[in-house]
């Protein structure tokens, strides 16, 4: 039996354990804080989930009971959800950026009896929808700053006290945590985890210690770690990408977290860090890379002639490197220039220097990122999953990344495509189900496949394709099929397009709302000289319209059918928004919600007659307050398309 | 008694008297603020108590120490620092910089230390990251530490120029309009940041301020200035009411 297959065994407080034992002093988790990054080792970060289990003890949490975590991802939050692992308790992750009432009903639905808050932020939130959630037994706070009033009331709590409380514990009956770990199985539920819910309210997905290490386990077997390696923790750990490496990967590898000091800098701490590895979602890359060329754009002109010269030769090198050919020997000559002379010092200014591998998941990326990101030599590959199976089940592997799938299977994942084309699989990561959901998880797991929802197919290569999810793909007045998402990141590929809504279903032809991107078209709107105010002015331009009409002109001179043709477009007036329910926490469209919104540009869209429409726009502030602005909207067709 | 007691203070500039017999006291661990017209005296009152300007009369205690004559350098060491209105930042250097450079009277080391950087030119040095680190945290700049102050946002130089004040560990600190210029959400962000330098920190605010919601939201206390003349004092309640304030403000009907 190999190591791995001993891990498999273990529930993640008894593989910290295991970890203590093998490499007490190599850092585990590392934060900035007061300017300076504060190590962890292994045995530290088992001495506070030792402290923090014992004080939740103590304060009534209890095997089979439900804590909440609220907050930015600092080390404290891993204490408290592997200490209440270590009781048989389970954590659930929520979005930092949820609204008190949102906070209540996943409370409510959980059964939560103590929730973990970072700040004054979370704390307020939870308090204010107190009277809705008798279940919720304290509230743990960690950093104690504008909270002096609530101090009085023992309904709040600081983590130092729950720190001093397991001491006390510990110091009374130091067989105690040991045995409690002891007790725990591999097979027991230790999170729930909020699927993002482009439809409807979130669903809690059971999953136990075997699910998450079993993924970090199968996933260091196609790329290996070492423990020496590094990750930034910058993902919001309520989306299973961020639990799946500090539950998974990390325990499976003894890789180092390192937890930024705030979000804001999140970007530069991962400059200093430089990881070895990475993960995030598409928007992520698509910001980096418009930041790239903003930034070649604006350099010398040396820079400007040697990145134009090598970018060619670098696209050239990454179609043999994604295959796994090799090059010819010229072209490899030229592309180890190209990388010392001008794309080493290009990703160190992001901090990629050291990173062997960034991941992309959540939604699907244009190819040509790929490749681009491919050229200046980032090893940019595609994951495929669900929170259901631990986010990770398919990946493409070294040399061989194929843009258009997302690649192979994981060690011990099957995969299926049932008669109505959709993707089944079946792994040691798939969930038992859903919280208090019988019918839901019955449906998930009908046959013992987990269903995932999404259209595909399996290509010549062996690799998966993912069309689009099942409910989502639209079919023409003429019933001819095709997918919304495959055209919206086409669009997308233009560094000028931020956003794109598809429109057809059941229509006579395609047509879109486009989001352009206001960095981006904003300094080619300054370096024409052409003066906006907003970004509602800007959508506006005429000058902007014609640069977009281009941009869509070129996608679909690329475009495979004749009725994959965008016809007509608008350039909406805001930007699609997480606080506005447009977008899902992901940052996928919530399809059937923006149509009815904007159902007005809509039958616009479909009525050629139109040019311009008078509309009447409402935003909502972060805040809650909501305005609303008369403005008047273009509506443009595009030349050459049917 | 009161911590800086202002007694009959004149300021006039030839024939132009821009303070003429003023009374105030600031209580200790409170916030009090003085408002008033364009012109009305107060960046003089701010700049006679911080010893930019000497009173031509009257005399300027604080606990119990006479500072009516002292310099700008002597108010500062006794505990009394002073957030300007217009920015009076290095624009060339970093925040962190900055905040570090405005602590240069805590570090005391020799010259011969300091060439070596050891033993206690490191250590002084290293605890006075240490208690800037402190600042930036408390006034939530780690976004902006090694930026240079010249490309920041004029909110963030007003927050880091509060900062800096922070840095020299004052019993008082003088706010000089604070919020001005500034879009509601980042008048919210320093009003915050207003208490919890009170309440957090327990030191002595005293804001000048032209935003009249603010100040009667936050204040404990406020005098009224209006031609360098004392018009009112009392607690926001008190001064919603009296009728020359509001004369002062709104004018004759």
């Amino acid at each position: 039996m190999n190591t791995n297959d001993k891990l498999l065994e273990y529930s993640i407080p008894q593989l910290l354990r295991w970890r203590v034992k093998t490499t007490p002093k190599s850092p585990a988790l590392r934060e900035k804080d007061f300017g300076i990054w504060n190590t962890y080792s292994w045995e530290d970060y088992y001495a506070y989930v030792r402290k923090t289990a014992l004080g939740l003890k103590a304060i009534g949490l209890a095997k089979g009971d439900v804590i909440a975590i609220i907050s930015d991802n600092i080390p404290e939050l891993l204490f408290t959800a592997i200490g209440a692992h270590s009781l048989g308790a389970i954590s659930a992750g929520i979005y930092q950026t949820s609204m008190p009432a949102e906070i209540a009903q996943i409370l409510q639905y959980l059964k939560v009896s103590a929730v973990f808050c970072d700040n004054q932020e979370q704390v307020d939130k939870v308090r204010d929808v107190r009277d809705q959630i008798p279940n919720v037994k304290k509230v743990i706070f960690e950093d104690p700053r504008g909270m002096r009033t609530y101090m009085s009331d023992d309904w709040f709590i600081d983590i130092k006290t729950i720190y001093e409380m397991g001491e006390k514990e510990h110091t009374r009956n130091p067989a105690l945590f040991e045995s409690l770990v002891d007790e725990g199985k591999p097979d027991d539920v230790c999170h729930l985890c909020l699927t993002s819910g482009t439809t409807g309210l979130p669903k809690g997905t059971l999953l136990t210690h075997k699910n998450y290490i079993n993924m970090g386990v199968q996933l260091i077997q196609v790329d290996p770690l070492e423990p020496t390696d590094e990750y930034v923790s910058f993902l919001p750990f309520a989306w299973i990408g961020e639990q799946m490496n500090s539950f998974g990967v990390a325990m499976a590898s003894g890789i180092t977290l390192n937890f930024p000091e705030s979000v804001e800098t999140a970007m530069s701490d991962l400059k200093e860090i430089g990881p070895h590895f990475m993960f995030g979602a598409p928007r992520i890359y698509e910001t980096i890379r418009s930041q790239i060329w903003l930034k070649i754009d604006q350099s010398y002109w040396l820079n400007k002639v040697f990145y134009n010269y090598f970018i060619k030769v670098g696209l050239k090198a990454a179609q043999y490197r994604m295959t796994g050919k090799s090059m010819p020997f010229g072209l490899s000559i030229k592309a180890w220039l190209g990388k010392q002379l001008i794309f080493r010092p290009l990703v160190n200014q992001i901090g990629f220097l050291r990173l062997r591998r960034a991941y992309t998941g959540g939604a699907a990326l244009g190819p040509e990122l790929f490749t681009f990101y491919q050229a200046i030599g980032v090893n940019l590959k595609q994951i495929y999953g669900q929170t259901e199976i631990v986010g990770i089940a398919y990946m493409h592997r070294d040399g061989d990344v194929r843009p258009e799938t997302v690649g192979k299977p994981l060690p011990g994942t099957t995969c299926k495509i049932s008669e109505d084309g959709e993707i089944l699989s079946r792994s040691d990561s798939v969930t038992p189900g859903y919280y208090d959901l019988p019918e839901k998880s019955e449906e998930l797991l009908e046959g013992g496949w987990l269903h995932s929802g999404d259209a595909g197919f399996i290509d010549e290569n062996g690799h998966l394709v993912v069309i689009d999810r099942l409910s989502d793909v639209m079919h023409n007045s003429r019933d001819e099929m095709f997918s919304p998402m495959f055209l919206e990141n086409a669009l997308k590929f233009s560094p000028y397009i931020k956003e794109a809504v598809i429109y057809g279903n059941k229509e006579d032809f395609v047509s879109c709302l486009i989001n352009i991107d206001p960095i981006v078209v904003g300094k080619w709107a300054e370096d024409r000289g052409i003066s906006f105010s907003t970004y509602m002015d800007l959508s506006g331009r005429p000058e902007v319209a014609e640069l977009i009409m281009e941009q869509v002109i070129d996608v679909n001179s690329r475009a495979e059918k004749e009725h994959f043709k965008i016809k007509r477009f608008a350039l909406l007036y805001k930007l699609l928004d997480v606080d506005d329910g447009e977008l899902t926490k992901t940052g996928k469209i919530r399809r059937k919600f923006v149509k009815e919104r904007y159902q007005n540009l809509y039958e616009a869209l479909y009525d050629e007659s139109v040019d311009k429409k008078e509309v009447e726009a409402s935003f909502q502030y972060q805040d809650g307050q909501s305005a609303k602005v008369k403005t008047s909207i273009q509506f443009y067709t595009v030349k050459g398309a049917k | 008694m009161a911590h800086l007691d202002i007694s009959d203070v004149t300021l006039s500039f030839g024939g132009l008297k821009a303070l003429s017999n003023v009374d105030m006291k600031i209580e200790p661990g409170l916030i009090t603020s003085i408002i008033g017209p364009n012109g009305a005296g107060k960046t003089s009152m701010l700049n006679c108590i911080s010893g930019f300007y000497h009173p031509t009369s009257g005399d300027i205690y604080y606990k119990g120490k006479k500072l009516t004559h002292a310099s700008p350098h002597q108010v500062s060491n006794m505990g009394i620092s002073r957030a300007f209105q217009n920015l009076e930042l290095f624009s060339g250097l970093s925040v962190l910089d900055n905040l570090l450079l405005a602590r240069h009277q805590n570090l005391k080391y020799s010259f011969l230390h300091a060439v070596f950087f050891y033993g206690k030119a490191s250590r002084i040095e290293a605890e006075n990251r240490a208690y800037v680190e402190g600042i930036i945290d408390f006034m939530e700049l780690e976004p902006y530490r090694k930026n240079l102050v010249g490309n920041l946002s004029y909110g963030v130089q007003k927050k880091v120029e509060v900062a800096r004040a922070l840095t020299l560990a004052p019993d008082i600190l003088l706010l000089d309009e604070p919020m001005a210029g500034m879009n509601q959400e980042e008048k919210e962000d320093i009003v915050r940041f207003v208490m919890d330098i009170q309440k957090e920190r327990g030191i002595t605010v005293v804001l000048v301020e032209h935003d009249l919601g603010v100040v009667m939201d936050i204040s404990d206390k406020i005098y009224v200035l209006d031609f360098g003349e004392l018009i009112g004092s009392g607690t926001p309640e008190e001064i919603a009411q009296d009728p020359k304030v509001i004369e002062a403000y709104i004018g004759e009907d």
